[in-house]
């Protein structure tokens, strides 16, 4: 699964956008997550993402923690979640 | 209370599935040397907003199957969606892409994905767009929607390539200025004889003479390589805007 | 379901059958891909050191300066990624397991299996009998120069028999167990062991 051409450098959570949609209901990019590590909040589309073609592995910019990490293997999709500590996804009543 | 503001809430109504449609090639244009935008058909398309993208498959006669995202580069419109792809050395699927590819042509697409980096004209502005190289696509779809529900949200794209033959889009861009749109580009390489813009990397100073002051509180979207994007974000922070103004795509490493 | 659309004239890269070098569904590249979990450490030879555990015990730690003084290996290996890229003939320059298990006063794994502990965070295991008989070295330099930062410099694992993921990047930490505990992809689903020839990349190949 080809988050991005060449694995170089980081990319961020608009690119695992798809696999997480593989997962949940609703986009998750816009969702707050905080992390686990240090308590830092940032909306998911907004933080780097590690992992190229392997999987997605989501850190929080202030600690470099994995608040997520994502790999779509044949048998399924792995999610990791112990890195974060809440998340956030803004919906109206 | 997380301390977001003006955060689009997600539609509550859980949008289908995301699953794969069959795209056609309409038509091929060739936006630069290096540079392609498909026009696709797509009858069962949903419908999306600026910003978002698609993921792509590819499959080959032999079952063998790449995937990749591609931001989309159209305004919302029922049955049509325009990628632009930019075809990397050694790139699988965009040399395909913006190589082989012709119309008739068919692949999968699944999307509209995204809804952290997306502009709708309801966010209102002022808009500051900030691109670098290919990230300029869903930037392009954002300025494009601005255009074409005509409101009078003044909007800047500042712009950056490596020279004049690399600018995407260079036509329409050309014809886009007035009516509170404002284009600016520099060319960070070569600049062609005669050239009186910009022609640096951008860099704060030029961040804050293009941009608008952090008092107009602009919807600020910066899209391109990560070293760029994470660069023009921490300036825009120092210079004033508000961080969750800010929204951020970092794209592949284009043409290093 | 039906049948995905073929992409007319979409060929993908080289795959199997390519030669007797190259493991099933890999292609041939001769630049050198960079693929990281996280992001790459600034290197601190002053306060580098890497250790051996037995389970939590210590039974060797050595300075980047007493690491250099250790017998060296030079090996020409080929390499196989996960992610499909295979490179032919790399060089490679470091200390073999086999000789630092022997500076720490061992003729054998006090334990049959190793988890791997690297800067940041990132781990990976492998049984010990892949890593003794010059099956495993610590590498510090690649194709005649010290390894790059991006590549896992100061020093990384190298086990060329498996799959690359398992050449940790940024070594600090190896740390013998008696039962087998998967690392960082491991626990995503990726093959405990990842034998490139047998094509193990995902759990349950």
């Amino acid at each position: 699964m080809g988050l991005q051409q060449n694995d170089m450098l980081p990319l961020d959570g608009n690119a695992a956008g798809g696999l997480l949609r593989e997962l949940f209901a609703l986009d998750l990019t816009n969702a707050e997550i905080t992390c686990g590590g240090c308590g830092a909040s940032a909306p998911i589309g907004a933080i780097r993402v590690y992992g190229g073609t392997m999987g997605a592995v989501l850190r929080c910019a202030h600690c470099d923690t994995a608040v997520l990490r994502i790999a779509h293997t044949p048998a399924g999709l792995f999610l990791d979640m112990h890195g974060a500590r809440r998340l956030f996804v803004a919906m109206p009543p | 209370m997380p301390a977001t503001e003006a955060v689009p809430a997600s539609d509550p109504t859980p949008p289908p599935r995301l699953r794969w449609m069959t795209a056609e090639v309409r038509e091929v244009i060739d936006e630069t040397p290096r540079v392609r935008s498909l026009v696709l058909h797509l009858p069962e398309w949903p419908g999306h907003k600026a910003g978002q993208h698609v993921d792509v498959r590819l499959t080959a006669d032999d079952g063998y199957q790449a995937q990749r995202s591609y931001s989309i580069a159209s305004p919302p419109r029922a049955g049509m969606v325009t990628l632009t792809v930019e075809r990397l050395e050694d790139g699988e699927v965009s040399s395909y892409l913006a190589g082989d590819v012709r119309a008739g042509d068919k692949f999968e697409l699944r999307g509209p994905i995204g809804g952290y980096f997306v502009w709708t004209p309801v966010l209102g502005g002022p808009l500051f767009l900030v691109a670098g190289g290919s990230g300029v696509v869903p930037l392009m779809a954002m300025l494009r929607q601005r255009i074409a529900t005509n409101t009078n949200v003044p909007a800047t794209l500042l712009y950056s390539s490596r020279s004049f033959d690399d600018i995407i889009y260079r036509a329409e861009l050309d014809e886009i200025g007035g009516q509170g749109v404002t284009v600016v580009h520099t060319l960070t390489r070569t600049q062609p004889e005669g050239w009186r813009g910009l022609s640096r990397r951008i860099d704060r100073a030029m961040l804050e003479a293009t941009g608008f002051a952090p008092s107009e509180r602009p919807r600020i979207f910066i899209c391109g390589p990560t070293p760029m994007v994470e660069a023009a974000a921490r300036d825009l922070r120092d210079l004033g805007h508000a961080p969750s103004l800010i929204k951020t795509e970092r794209f592949g490493p284009t043409g290093r | 379901m039906s049948e995905p659309p073929v992409s007319r004239g979409f060929r993908g890269r080289g795959r199997a059958g390519q030669s007797v070098r190259v493991p099933p569904g890999q292609h041939l590249v001769t630049d050198f891909p960079v693929l990281s979990a996280g992001p790459t450490p600034e290197p601190d030879l002053a306060s580098w050191s890497f250790a051996l555990e037995d389970g939590d015990s210590p039974i060797g730690e050595w300075s980047w300066a007493q690491f250099g003084a250790l017998p060296q290996t030079d090996i020409t290996v080929d390499i196989h990624c996960v992610t499909t890229w295979s490179k032919l003939d790399t060089r490679w320059r470091g200390v073999s397991i086999d000789t630092l298990l022997e500076a720490a006063g061992l003729s054998e794994p006090p334990g049959p299996f190793v988890l791997v502990h690297c800067e940041g965070g990132y781990t990976t295991n492998v049984p010990s009998e892949d890593l003794v008989d010059r099956k495993g070295m610590i590498a510090t330099h690649f194709g005649g120069e010290p390894l790059h930062p991006e590549h896992g410099g100061p020093a990384r694992l190298l086990v060329p028999h498996l799959y690359f993921w398992k050449s940790a990047k940024w070594v600090r930490k190896i740390q013998f167990l008696d039962s087998e505990q998967p690392g960082f992809w491991e626990e995503l689903g990726y093959h405990i062991y990842g034998d490139p020839w047998r094509e193990q990349r995902y759990a349950g190949d």
